[in-house]
């Protein structure tokens, strides 16, 4: 792969190395709020973390503290840089939103298909027009 | 609102409600007739500095709008042992949401306290298990609104007129079939938090309905299968024909439709669902938790049935709002609850905050949500079990659970 076209949910640019979650999550309760690690233990990736990555994901799931535990990720800076959904999550798109009223932070979320979200290699970087391309300058 | 006529507050929560509305699609806005608000549960410090923002931007909510747990039990402070700076934080966040005018319900059971939109009804709620039950059961229409998401609905009286909003997207796409499973079981409380867990784990986005369960399925066992469903999935919506207001029939309920896929359930398949929910094949119990959703009167007089007036050696934590604790007062059975070792826990719950003195252990409970997040959220492992095995553990000092119950 070496570029694809995503849906632009939220507008913005971010690079770095992809996590792709295997199984959904519920950030609240899955999701440690002031570290940015997995702590379902149920979660085939329990322990990753999920700070500093692109953040691919098809949709979250459970609780709808979910933002909030978002938002707070964003003001201790352990949030993604950038979040690949598939379907247009609601929970995690307000975080975001909510993130850049407060002026926390302002990253991109953007939606694939899942075809798309399969091809997605080890480290990408989303442009503010949804195209998400092979970081060349990978080390 | 957005040029700042309705207050500062109005304004900065119209841009998030627009915002929302423009990454959803939704071509308008829609007027809401109540909220429940999420956000006054503390996570950390980013929601208070956005509470106190609404509140000092002179923020007052337009629509009754009522309020889920918070972190901290305003009457009894002691059960809790959330430390500073956390207690001032939680306490703060719960202020600010009363002082935006929001009413102090502390309860994620609202439907239960006297707040039940009608069939049809527009409403900004959230706490997924509410959310669940006001489409399902009362046949009102949210989406899965998330914390913040509420407060801004509320000021606004605006929701972006998408997803369950729209009577289109209410339709059910699979039908869970349940005629294969024996009435026995499916007169049981417990099959019904085991069912929403399967349920949420299973149907992704699409909405189901079930079909061969009994006419008679009570409010507790639909709040019971909704709140497991939107813990392990995200489960906004479920139908159960001649049971919920949208699924008089099974053909209403699709649309008059095909089914996409119709899914037959087993016995088998229930009892595997039952052992996921318990991490821990342990009979050593260290507390004993019910209460998730918030634990109705109806489920106190079971509780008080099964316990017979014996003495448990573990004490049940039971967790529940201040509505019902002023019934129980009214019916006298606070008494003979505190001398059958039952604690009361109001305004929040033990998975929401720290009540257990000890940060690992194991919890045994009856509660689909408490068992899919206790682990991650309490430290400790869990034991699932029907109210009835949670007493008679609670009694025995150890765990007791009848397998009977599931064939």
């Amino acid at each position: 792969m070496e570029s694809m076209q995503a849906r632009v949910l939220l507008a913005g640019r971010a690079r770095g190395p992809v996590l792709k979650l295997e199984t959904d999550i519920s950030f609240w309760g899955g999701v440690d709020p002031r570290t940015g690690c997995i702590i379902d233990q149920r979660h085939p990736q329990y322990g990753k973390a999920i700070a500093g990555t692109i953040l691919a994901m098809y949709r979250s799931i459970g609780s709808s503290s979910g933002s909030s535990v978002l938002l707070e990720l964003f003001r201790r800076e352990r949030a993604p840089l950038g979040i690949i959904l598939v379907e247009s999550d609601f929970v995690i798109s307000l975080g975001a939103v909510v993130a850049r009223e407060m002026v926390y932070a302002d990253i991109p979320v953007v939606c694939v298909d899942p075809a798309g979200f399969s091809a997605l290699p080890h480290e990408v970087e989303i442009y503010p027009s949804g195209l998400i391309s092979v970081n060349s300058t990978r080390v | 609102m957005l040029d700042g006529c309705g207050g500062e507050a109005v304004a900065m929560a119209m841009r998030i409600v627009t915002e929302m509305g423009r990454v959803q699609g939704a071509a308008e806005l829609v007027d809401v007739n109540s909220a429940h608000i999420d956000s006054c549960l503390y996570h950390g410090l980013s929601g208070v500095e956005f509470a106190e923002r609404l509140v000092a931007r002179g923020g007052r909510v337009s629509i009754p709008s009522s309020l889920n747990v918070g972190a901290l039990d305003l009457l009894h402070p002691e059960k809790v042992r959330l430390k500073d700076p956390e207690r001032d934080y939680a306490r703060r966040l719960m202020n600010a949401y009363v002082a935006l005018g929001c009413i102090p319900t502390w309860t994620c059971a609202p439907y239960q306290a006297g707040y039940r939109p009608g069939l049809g009804e527009n409403i900004a709620w959230a706490e997924s298990n509410a959310v669940v039950f006001a489409n399902s059961v009362l046949g009102a229409r949210t989406n899965r609104y998330g914390d913040f998401m509420d407060i801004c609905c509320a000021l606004t009286g605006k929701a972006p007129l998408t997803g369950l909003h729209l009577t289109q997207n209410r339709f059910a796409t699979i039908e869970i079939n349940t005629s294969g499973l024996s009435d026995k079981l499916k007169r049981t409380d417990v099959f019904y938090a085991v069912l929403g867990s399967w349920l949420g784990r299973n149907i992704g986005s699409e909405i189901a309905v079930f079909s061969g369960l009994p006419g008679v399925v009570t409010e507790d066992q639909l709040k019971s299968l909704g709140a497991s469903a939107a813990s392990s999935g995200g489960v906004a919506l479920f139908h159960v024909t001649g049971v919920t207001p949208e699924a008089e029939t099974l053909e209403k309920a699709l649309n008059h439709q095909p089914a996409k896929q119709v899914i037959h359930l087993t016995a088998a398949l229930i009892a595997t669902e039952r052992d996921r929910l318990s991490t821990t094949k342990s009979s050593h119990l260290d507390a004993i938790a019910v209460g998730s959703p918030h634990f109705s009167v109806q489920e106190f007089q079971q509780l008080l049935q099964l316990l017979d007036g014996r003495k448990c050696r573990i004490p049940i934590i039971a967790c529940t709002g201040r509505h019902v604790l002023e019934e129980l007062e009214q019916r006298n059975w606070l008494a003979s609850l505190s001398q059958a070792g039952v604690d009361l826990l109001v305004d929040t719950c033990v998975v929401v905050t720290r009540v257990f003195p000890k940060t690992s252990g194991v919890l045994m409970t009856n509660s689909g949500k408490f068992a899919h997040y206790s682990p991650s959220l309490t430290g400790h492992d869990v034991v699932f079990g029907s109210l009835e095995d949670c007493a008679n553990s609670a009694i025995a000092g150890r765990l007791v659970r009848a397998e009977s119950s599931w064939v």
